[in-house]
């Protein structure tokens, strides 16, 4: 739904995804397909943002309601985890890993030069609402380090040059139709 | 007959390019004519020659490495297909090379070799021999087994396995037990549990459900970070073919015992990796830390009995009740038992997967095995065991990898990685950054964490802008101790370890 959307736009148009891609009923079908579950909320969470891509504010009073908490409670534990998130994010989430093994090879030049070509900072999104960037502590890639990750997928000795290949891959890309 | 050909399909080969490297071998053969068999095995965790191409020959298995998308054309020109010798990247039978063979792999004996998501492939090299003796075991030999093992909590925290079985086992059989893997991996340079569940999934699963026969445990979680999503794809995937073949489910191997197993992912807390604040993610809340006691042992997940531990203790357990635990005690020294799977990282040559008998020197590691730094510039510093673990200087190399040894230094080993780091780094930054972090992962119930953390970051910048230099410092080693000393849990309490190691070693960074 989301990549639809994506491909109408005009290049540079700097609408960030809409806020109004959800409704009441889509999240009351993930509470409803997982609440039986010890321990049922945090699956919850990941299955509402995999479905729309963040947690609407929205949906934390109908979560809450289902499970019989309160909405702090919900409202808390999306607020605990990094991964977690309330606002949407563009097309593509690039986590930049920021720990040790990927220091040691040069990771905060890339960090830098990441920041620089997509002219965002973490948790930015960039105006074109390509990609989301966002910081990560370990991809567990530490013998081929630095490493980076973009949706699901990992890429290691990521160097300034071949970072922007990528990135200049990624842009076109987006505009295949499934 | 095809010829078999292997390329991995663990994280690493994949962000070095082994998809394509696959399509590309598909893609020649085919051209070809050669009718070939691509299996995507494990990764041999030969890091460093990611993506390593096996092909099976009548002499064995030839390795190629590291295979960019771009050598495919010139290495099947150079009769890729037979397991010829006439290019650069081709390695000699892969079993052969020193890197492997001077190792010594009880737990991590299949990784590479198998098809990770074949049972036929995982029983065929030993697996589930464990779990055929123990089904056929009471329940107190299981848990004596894995005492005379000397098996020790290998997540960092180094208590033995065998005591924390024992004091779920003795609670009482009716109450719900539970057994729980923390595979929240967030140290910096560890990969060995990533490499258990992409390579040898089964592997873990196996030892989960001995420990749930040895306790009485019929539910089990695996607690999986959410930065790992091909261990995730590779474990849904195991589970649910282990489920389909009887391992798991209602009724283990007719044992009438039953044992479930489900993966939760995790979202993105380091703290998390602290047992007490897994058990309040998968009930479902913030990961904030309990306090202890009550031990998780005794009142863990949803308040019952529950054995929480590494993904590599529940890997060491299969050969251990197939081999008996006097096998796995036959290695190592002192009070450390076993083998040790050191993960070898950072500014590395030859970065990877090293499993050996406790006892070997760090320098035998980074020479040896690493065979120096990735940029050939001199090695500075070395931090084992994660950011919450002291950077060594060079005089603290001929350490013996020993729980103890590294304790008497104010090192430790944790869950085995091993950070390198060349003459080009900054240690002061590195201090700023282990403070740094803690600001960023504090679960902030206690105050000496949240708040000591922050005023880290500050006192090590106003260090090293040369402001009040001498006042700062002494401040700096005074907040050390409260967090080290008033800290709930280990985040808080073991976050100055860098710092201190610093201030010790390289306090020429500090003021430089």
């Amino acid at each position: 739904m989301h990549r639809s959307e994506q491909i109408n736009q005009q290049p540079g148009d700097s609408t960030r995804p809409s806020a109004g891609d959800w409704t009441p009923d889509i999240i009351r079908d993930e509470v409803d397909a997982l609440k039986h579950k010890p321990g049922a909320l945090l699956p919850i969470l990941h299955a509402v943002q995999n479905r729309i891509g963040y947690i609407p504010e929205g949906a934390v009073a109908i979560i809450a309601e289902m499970l019989q908490q309160t909405r702090a409670e919900v409202h808390g534990v999306i607020s605990f985890y990094h991964h977690f998130r309330a606002y949407p994010v563009g097309s593509k989430v690039i986590h930049v890993c920021r720990a040790e093994a990927c220091q040691a090879m040069g990771g905060r030049a890339l960090e830098d030069h990441i920041k620089s070509r997509l002219g965002v900072d973490y948790h930015g999104t960039t105006a074109d609402n390509e990609f989301t960037l966002e910081p990560v502590y370990c991809l567990g890639n530490c013998a081929c380090a630095p490493s980076v990750r973009v949706n699901d997928d990992i890429h290691g000795r990521v160097t300034p040059q071949k970072f922007d290949r990528l990135a200049d891959k990624l842009t076109t890309s987006t505009l295949e139709i499934r | 007959m095809a010829t078999r050909i292997y390329v991995p399909c663990d994280t690493t080969a994949l962000s070095m390019g082994a998809d394509e490297v696959a399509r590309l071998i598909q893609y020649h053969a085919g051209a070809r004519g050669v009718d070939i068999e691509l299996v995507r095995n494990g990764s041999r965790g030969l890091c460093w020659l990611e993506p390593l191409v096996e092909i099976e020959t009548t002499t064995g298995r030839i390795g190629y490495g590291p295979i960019e998308p771009d050598d495919v054309q010139a290495l099947v020109d150079a009769g890729l297909f037979d397991g010829k010798s006439d290019h650069p990247l081709f390695l000699g039978p892969v079993a052969d090379m020193p890197y492997l063979k001077r190792q010594q792999r009880l737990t991590f004996s299949r990784i590479g070799i198998t098809d990770p998501l074949s049972i036929d492939d995982y029983r065929a090299h030993g697996g589930f021999g464990g779990l055929g003796k123990a089904v056929a075991m009471m329940p107190q030999a299981i848990v004596d087994d894995v005492k005379t093992s000397g098996l020790r909590g290998r997540g960092g925290a180094a208590f033995p396995t065998g005591i924390k079985w024992q004091t779920v086992h003795d609670e009482p059989w009716q109450s719900q037990k539970y057994i729980v893997c923390n595979a929240d991996e967030g140290d910096s340079g560890t990969f060995a549990d990533r490499l258990v569940m992409e390579c040898d999934p089964f592997m873990l699963i196996e030892g989960m459900t001995i420990a749930g026969l040895a306790v009485g445990a019929t539910r089990g979680y695996i607690y999986l970070r959410s930065e790992y999503p091909v261990a995730h794809r590779m474990l849904d995937e195991a589970i649910r073919r282990a489920e389909a073949a009887g391992y798991l489910g209602e009724d283990v191997r007719g044992s009438g015992r039953a044992f479930h197993l489900e993966v939760r992912l995790a979202a993105g807390a380091y703290i998390c990796g602290e047992e007490t604040s897994l058990l309040e993610s998968l009930e479902g809340k913030r990961g904030l830390v309990r306090a202890k006691p009550p031990l998780p042992a005794i009142k863990g997940l949803f308040g019952q009995p529950t054995v929480v531990n590494n993904v590599l203790s529940f890997a060491a357990i299969p050969f251990i009740l197939d081999q008996g635990g006097q096998a796995y005690a036959d290695y190592g020294m002192g009070n450390s038992r076993g083998t040790l799977p050191i993960q070898l990282a950072g500014n590395i040559r030859q970065g990877g997967l090293i499993e050996l008998a406790f006892g070997v020197s760090l320098k035998e590691i980074l020479e040896d095995f690493g065979g120096g730094t990735f940029t050939g510039r001199p090695m500075k510093a070395v931090q084992v065991g994660g950011p919450l673990m002291a950077y060594m200087p060079a005089s603290q190399w001929d350490t013996p990898m020993d729980y103890e040894a590294f304790a008497k230094l104010g090192a430790g080993i944790g869950h085995g990685g091993v950070v390198v780091f060349d003459d080009t780094a900054d240690m002061a930054e590195q201090a700023r950054f282990a403070m740094e972090f803690c600001t960023v992962e504090s679960c902030g119930k206690c105050t000496p964490c949240r708040i000591g953390s922050v005023r880290g970051v500050e006192v090590i910048d106003r260090i090293r802008a040369g402001e009040n230099r001498d006042a700062n410092r002494v401040l700096l080693e005074d907040l050390c101790e409260t967090m080290v000393d008033g800290s709930l849990c280990a985040m808080g309490g073991m976050t100055p370890f860098p710092v201190q190691s610093v201030m010790k070693h390289f306090p020429d960074d500090l003021t430089a």
